[in-house]
C-alpha cells in the first residue's frame, strides 16, 4: 500500500580505512516518521549524511552502493540536486546570523541564485513558518536576526528554512538534543505535521522520542543495521537480542 | 613571604642543590628543612622572573613612546618655521628653504593603495584557497610556506629584484602605452609593494577563513549551494570584518615600506602627475635626504614627515587590530 521514496542498497560509508556503515539495506516508506537510533558512534548520522550526499564533504570520507530516492539513485545524480530534494535539520539549531528572519527562511533560494517576486517571497515565508508553528511568534519581527530567537525557535527556523525548499524528504541529526524540553516537546509535535507533506528521518539518541515520533524504528549497531521494524513491534517484541538489550538499557 | 626565605641559602644556593643530592642519606629533619629552604628559593626565583618579564615588557612600552617623544622634538623646529602649511604645501626645494610635503604624501598613498588594490584579489585568493579548499596536504603547506616566505624577504632584494626585472617590463608596458617609458615610478613601486604585503592580508584572511563554524557551511550545503556559493553568501560575509582588517594591515606595511620603494620610484621631488609618473614617499625621502640636511629646518623637516608617517601607520595598525579584537571576540 505505502509507496517507498528512499531505499539504500548496500550501502556502506568509510572514513579513510574506517569502515563505519556496512552493509545497510532499508526501505522508507513515504510520509512516515523513521527514528534512527543506536549508541554513539554506531553510524547512524554518517548514514543519514549519505543520504543527502553530505557525508563525502568530509575530506578522507568515501561511500558505496546505492541510495534510491523515488527509484533514482543518488549516487548517480550532482550532490545540488540531491540536497534540493532532501533538505537536513542539524543537531545545533545554525541560522545565518547575518541574515534576517526572513532572508534565512529563503536562504535556499538565495544561495542557489533563483530570483522571485517579493510576493513569491513572502508567501514562502510565511507559508514555511506556518508549517513549523514558528509564524505567530515571529511574524512581527521578521526583520530581526535570526539569533535573536530562542534556541527551540532557531531550530524551527531552521526547520522552516528546510521546508522552503519544498524539498521530498527531511533529515534531522539529532534536532532537540540541544534544546530544552519544552522546546523538545514542540519540535516532537511539529514531526506529527510535517508528515502529512513530508518524508523524515530522524536520528535520535533518545529513546523515548524514537518511541514517541515514529512510525518505524532503525536499531544500529556498530555500522550494522541491525533491525528496522514497526516502532511499536521494535519497542514490545523486538526480534534481535542486541535491539532489546539496547531498549532495556543493558547497554548504551 | 619573602621575609621566610633564609638569605644564607641565596647567597650559595649551589651548594645546598649540590648537598642535598650528594649527602649520604642525612637524618630525616635536615632532610626536611633543605626541602623547604629549596621551595624557598624557588619562590624567590619566581619572584625574580616574573618582575624581570614586567621590566622587559614595560621597556617596550616605554622605547615606542621614547620614539614618539623623539619624533616630536625633532620636528619642532620644522612646525614652528613651516606651521601647518607644511602638510600641503607642493614644492619642496631645500636649497630656497622651501618644505612642502604634499608631494611626498601623495607619492605615499598613490603607491600603498594602488599597492593594495593589486594585492586584495590575490591576498584573498591565496586566503580561500588555504583556507577553504586545501586547509591540509602538501601544497598547501607549500603555498602557505612560500607566501609567509614573502613576508620574510629582505626589502632591498625586492628593490633589487625590482630594478633589474620589473622596471624594464614597466618599461616596455610604457612604451606600447605611448607614456613616457621611464620605468621607475609609482607604478613600478606599487608592483613591488603589492608582492610585499601579500602574506600579510593572506595570513589573517586564511586564519578567519579556518574560523568560520562548520555548522553554518553546512547548513548552506544543505540547501543546495555549491562550494561558490557558500564562499560567498556564508564564508565572506562571516569573515568580511577579519579581511578587512587584513587589508588594513597589508596598508600599514606598504605606507611604511622604504627600502625597495627607494630603489624603483625614481626619487623625484615632483608632485606626481599619474601613476607612471616617478616620485617619492614620505619614507623614501627621508631615506634619500637624512643624510645630506645640513641646515637645521632641513633636517626637521624630514622628522616631521616620519612623524606624521608614524602616526598614520600607528592610527591604521590600531583600527585594524581594533577590527580583529571585534571579530575574535563574536
Amino acid at each position: 500500500m505505502e509507496s517507498t521514496i528512499v531505499k539504500s542498497v548496500d550501502y556502506n560509508a568509510y572514513f579513510g580505512d574506517n569502515h563505519v556503515v556496512k552493509n545497510v539495506n532499508i526501505e522508507i516508506p513515504k510520509n512516515n516518521v523513521v527514528a534512527v537510533m543506536g549508541p554513539s558512534g554506531c553510524g547512524k548520522t554518517t548514514f543519514l549524511r549519505g543520504i543527502n550526499r553530505m557525508h563525502e564533504l568530509i575530506p578522507g570520507a568515501t561511500a558505496k552502493g546505492k541510495i534510491l530516492l523515488n527509484g533514482e539513485d543518488v549516487m548517480e545524480m550532482h550532490p545540488i540536486f540531491v540536497r534540493l530534494k532532501i533538505g537536513m535539520v542539524f543537531q545545533r539549531p545554525n541560522p545565518f546570523p547575518n541574515l534576517s528572519i526572513y532572508d534565512n527562511v529563503i536562504a535556499g533560494y538565495k544561495l542557489n541564485g533563483i530570483k522571485l517576486p517579493k510576493a513569491e517571497k513572502d508567501r514562502i515565508v510565511e507559508h514555511s513558518l506556518t508549517r513549523v508553528a514558528l509564524w505567530k511568534e515571529v511574524k512581527d519581527s521578521l526583520t530581526k536576526k535570526g539569533s535573536f530567537l530562542s534556541g527551540g525557535q532557531q531550530q524551527r527556523l531552521c526547520i522552516a528554512r528546510a521546508v522552503a525548499m519544498e524539498p521530498e524528504v527531511l533529515l534531522f541529526d539529532e534536532p532537540t538534543s540541544a534544546l530544552d524540553p519544552i522546546s523538545t516537546s514542540t519540535v516532537e509535535e511539529l514531526f506529527h505535521e510535517l508528515k502529512k507533506n513530508y518524508t523524515l528521518i530522524i536520528v535520535t539518541h533518545n529513546m523515548q522520542q524514537a518511541a514517541r515520533v515514529s512510525d518505524k524504528t532503525a536499531f544500529f549497531y556498530m555500522g550494522e543495521l541491525v533491525e528496522y521494524d514497526n516502532t511499536k513491534k521494535m519497542f514490545t517484541n523486538p526480534s534481535d537480542i542486541r535491539t532489546q538489550n539496547y531498549i532495556t538499557g543493558r547497554f548504551s | 613571604m619573602e621575609t621566610l626565605v633564609d638569605n644564607d641559602l641565596i647567597a650559595r644556593p649551589d651548594e645546598s642543590l649540590g648537598r642535598a643530592f650528594s649527602a649520604p642519606k642525612p637524618k630525616d629533619a635536615a632532610k626536611a628543612s633543605k626541602r623547604i629552604k629549596r621551595s624557598h628559593r624557588q619562590i624567590r626565583t619566581e619572584t625574580f622572573f616574573r618582575r624581570s618579564l614586567i621590566i622587559v615588557g614595560l621597556l617596550m612600552v616605554a622605547l615606542v613612546f621614547a620614539i614618539m617623544l623623539t619624533l616630536i622634538v625633532e620636528s619642532i623646529p620644522s612646525i614652528k618655521a613651516l606651521g601647518a602649511g607644511y602638510l600641503w604645501g607642493k614644492t619642496w626645494d631645500p636649497v630656497k628653504d622651501v618644505y612642502g610635503a604634499l608631494p611626498f604624501l601623495m607619492g605615499t598613498l598613490l603607491t600603498s593603495f594602488l599597492a593594495l588594490l593589486i594585492s586584495v584579489p590575490f591576498s584573498f585568493a591565496v586566503a580561500i584557497v588555504l583556507g577553504e579548499y586545501y586547509p591540509q596536504g602538501w601544497l598547501s603547506n607549500l603555498l602557505k610556506n612560500m607566501v609567509e616566505l614573502i613576508a620574510a624577504v629582505p626589502s632591498v632584494i625586492y628593490g633589487f629584484w625590482g630594478l633589474a626585472v620589473l622596471v624594464p617590463i614597466v618599461r616596455t608596458f610604457e612604451t606600447s602605452l605611448g607614456v613616457p617609458p621611464m620605468g621607475y615610478g609609482i607604478f613600478s613601486s606599487s608592483l613591488i609593494l603589492a608582492i610585499m604585503i601579500i602574506p600579510y592580508a593572506a595570513s589573517l584572511g586564511r586564519s578567519m577563513i579556518q574560523m568560520v563554524p562548520a555548522n553554518l557551511k553546512e547548513a548552506a550545503y544543505s540547501l543546495g549551494a555549491t562550494r561558490w556559493e557558500v564562499i560567498r553568501s556564508v564564508i565572506l560575509p562571516y569573515t568580511k570584518s577579519g579581511l578587512f582588517a587584513g587589508v588594513l594591515l597589508s596598508l600599514g606595511r606598504a605606507l611604511g615600506e622604504t627600502m625597495a620603494v627607494t630603489m624603483v620610484i625614481g626619487n623625484t621631488t615632483l608632485m606626481p602627475n599619474g601613476i607612471f609618473s616617478t616620485g617619492n614617499t614620505m619614507a623614501s625621502v627621508i631615506a634619500n635626504e637624512l643624510g645630506e640636511a645640513d641646515k637645521v629646518v632641513y633636517n626637521s623637516a624630514l622628522v616631521e614627515l616620519g612623524l606624521v608617517l608614524f602616526l598614520v601607520t600607528v592610527v591604521i595598525n590600531m583600527i585594524g587590530k581594533k577590527v580583529i579584537g571585534k571579530f575574535t571576540n563574536e
